[in-house]
């Protein structure tokens, strides 16, 4: 067909497509790009649609886990409301363990801060497979009837077998007994390394003691009792070797100098 | 052959059946049967993508050019599961944090594809939807199967309701842990396989290969 004759008949471009098979070349551009549009449209009206309410499972679910692991958690509650009732969040510079006002603790981003150059550091003797530590983080105080400090709730995360293990550890008022363990995120083998959330195994740690007289740290979590004797000892995971060293490990790293030491020291002080 | 609808649903029960017969979609079978309401809600998923990824592939197939034929099926594949993984994501919270990646894994279950490529690309909508739905289901059931076994005498419990008291919980039963290990899978299924074969004979492959008399010298 010339030039010509093309412009005379009206449509004749399309007519012409359409005639096409589906297997010449302006058939297959057009049928991949179509096809792909309608998905992407699909998609992203999903994920767009759908990603308030993702966001408020993710803030419920680690709420969920900040009541429980404080004890204040009962089914049925209203967890949004009773988190802002009994929890104070504060964002706290791990170095010198004071709180910072920089951040507004309320919109804290930990895992951004985590990934951000400029509030954290990369690890090179990295016990508790973390790769970047961050320098602020954000806790979380419990406090009794009369204002004073009751709990505090402290972030922790390190490397099991397969994953990451993120969760949180309750405090008492004293900075060295602890309330519970509880963790949020995991991918350990079920049955083994998963009971890490086990009731049972969990209640364990409820008045164990992180430091020895000497003020010296000796939580353990293995298969027999430390030195320091049973008040610094939580049970290893029957099965679960690695999942158990990675627990102990990232509870001794967070509860250590590069952790949360420096303001547990304050806590016990009473600088808080 | 001219079959019906319901024979279209019922044969990839047993007869047919994508797992045992085909040995397809094993990788995801291995991974999440290890509690029974997690593999409930992949087998919903597997169904609702196998059905509805036929269904579209189907309405467009005489429009699909050869060429990337694949890749449209992917498409279209690739986005239900998406859309699934966003659903379970803000109504199901707790049960896509136990299936993590496996949802996202439908995309490569090789009974998806498998069925678009044999039976939605040659067939009407319909058809390819119920065709789809019925392999989903036999996927489906023998998932429930290892599911039953494996979280009954793995973890003492089915559907998270404790049928066996643990010793960990202060029961009795001492869980068997290796049935929550992946390779536990593996012989279950071919128990199944096994049993299924034997109770019907004709779903036995003939040999590729023929055992030689070995002649004496």
């Amino acid at each position: 067909m010339s030039e010509e004759s093309r412009k005379k008949t009206p449509g004749g471009l399309v007519r012409r497509f359409a005639g096409m098979s589906p297997d010449s070349i302006p058939k297959t551009i057009f049928v991949a790009v179509s096809v792909c549009l309608v998905a992407s449209m699909i998609v992203s009206a999903a994920a767009v649609t759908l990603r308030p309410k993702q966001e408020e499972n993710r803030l419920r679910d680690k709420r969920v886990n900040i009541l429980q692991v404080a004890g204040v958690y009962e089914p049925g509650i209203d967890v949004l409301a009773a988190f802002d009732a009994a929890f104070e969040p504060k964002v706290l510079e791990l170095k010198t363990g004071t709180f910072t006002d920089r951040f507004d603790a309320t919109g804290f981003d930990d895992q951004a801060a985590a990934e951000d150059p400029a509030t954290s550091v990369v690890l090179t003797d990295d016990p508790a497979g973390i790769g970047r530590q961050a320098r602020f983080v954000t806790i979380y105080l419990l406090r009794a009837d009369d204002g004073t400090i009751d709990k505090v709730i402290l972030p922790i995360h390190g490397y099991g077998l397969w994953s990451t293990l993120y969760g949180f550890i309750a405090l008492e008022e004293d900075g060295n007994n602890i309330f519970g363990l509880q963790f949020y995120s995991h991918a350990e083998t079920p049955g083994l390394g998963a009971e890490v959330d086990n009731p049972r195994w969990k209640s364990r740690w409820r008045g164990k003691k992180i430091a020895d007289a000497e003020g010296t740290l000796a939580i353990t979590v293995a298969k027999t009792a430390p030195p320091a004797g049973a008040d610094h000892h939580i049970d290893a995971l029957a099965g679960a070797t690695l999942t158990t060293v990675g627990v102990d490990t990232l509870v001794r790293f967070w509860l250590g100098e590069r952790g949360y030491r420096p303001f547990l020291d304050r806590l016990k002080a009473g600088d808080i | 052959m001219p079959r019906t609808r319901k024979q279209m649903l019922v044969d990839p029960l047993v007869d047919n059946n994508p797992i045992t017969l085909q040995v397809l979609g094993i990788c995801s079978a291995l991974a999440v049967t290890s509690s029974l309401q997690v593999a409930f809600v992949m087998a919903l998923a597997v169904i609702f993508v196998t059905g509805f990824s036929s269904m579209f592939i189907s309405m467009i197939r005489n429009q699909i050019p050869g060429a990337i034929r694949i890749i449209v099926q992917m498409v279209i594949i690739a986005s239900l599961v998406i859309l699934v993984d966003q659903v379970l994501k803000a109504y199901a919270f707790e049960i896509s944090k136990t299936l993590s990646v496996f949802v996202g894994l439908i995309i490569t279950n090789c009974i998806v594809m498998g069925r678009a490529e044999a039976f939605a690309m040659k067939n009407p909508p319909v058809a390819s939807f119920i065709d789809g739905v019925g392999n989903g289901l036999g996927y489906g059931l023998i998932l429930m199967l290892v599911g039953v076994i494996r979280e009954l005498f793995g973890a003492g419990s089915l559907f998270g309701v404790a049928i066996m008291p643990t010793v960990n919980n202060g029961g009795w039963y001492v869980p068997n842990g290796m049935l929550l290990l992946p390779p536990s899978a593996f012989f279950i299924i071919g128990l199944i396989i096994w049993a299924f074969r034997a109770w019907k004979p004709e779903q036995v492959e003939n040999r590729e290969y023929k055992i030689q008399a070995v002649e004496a010298h």
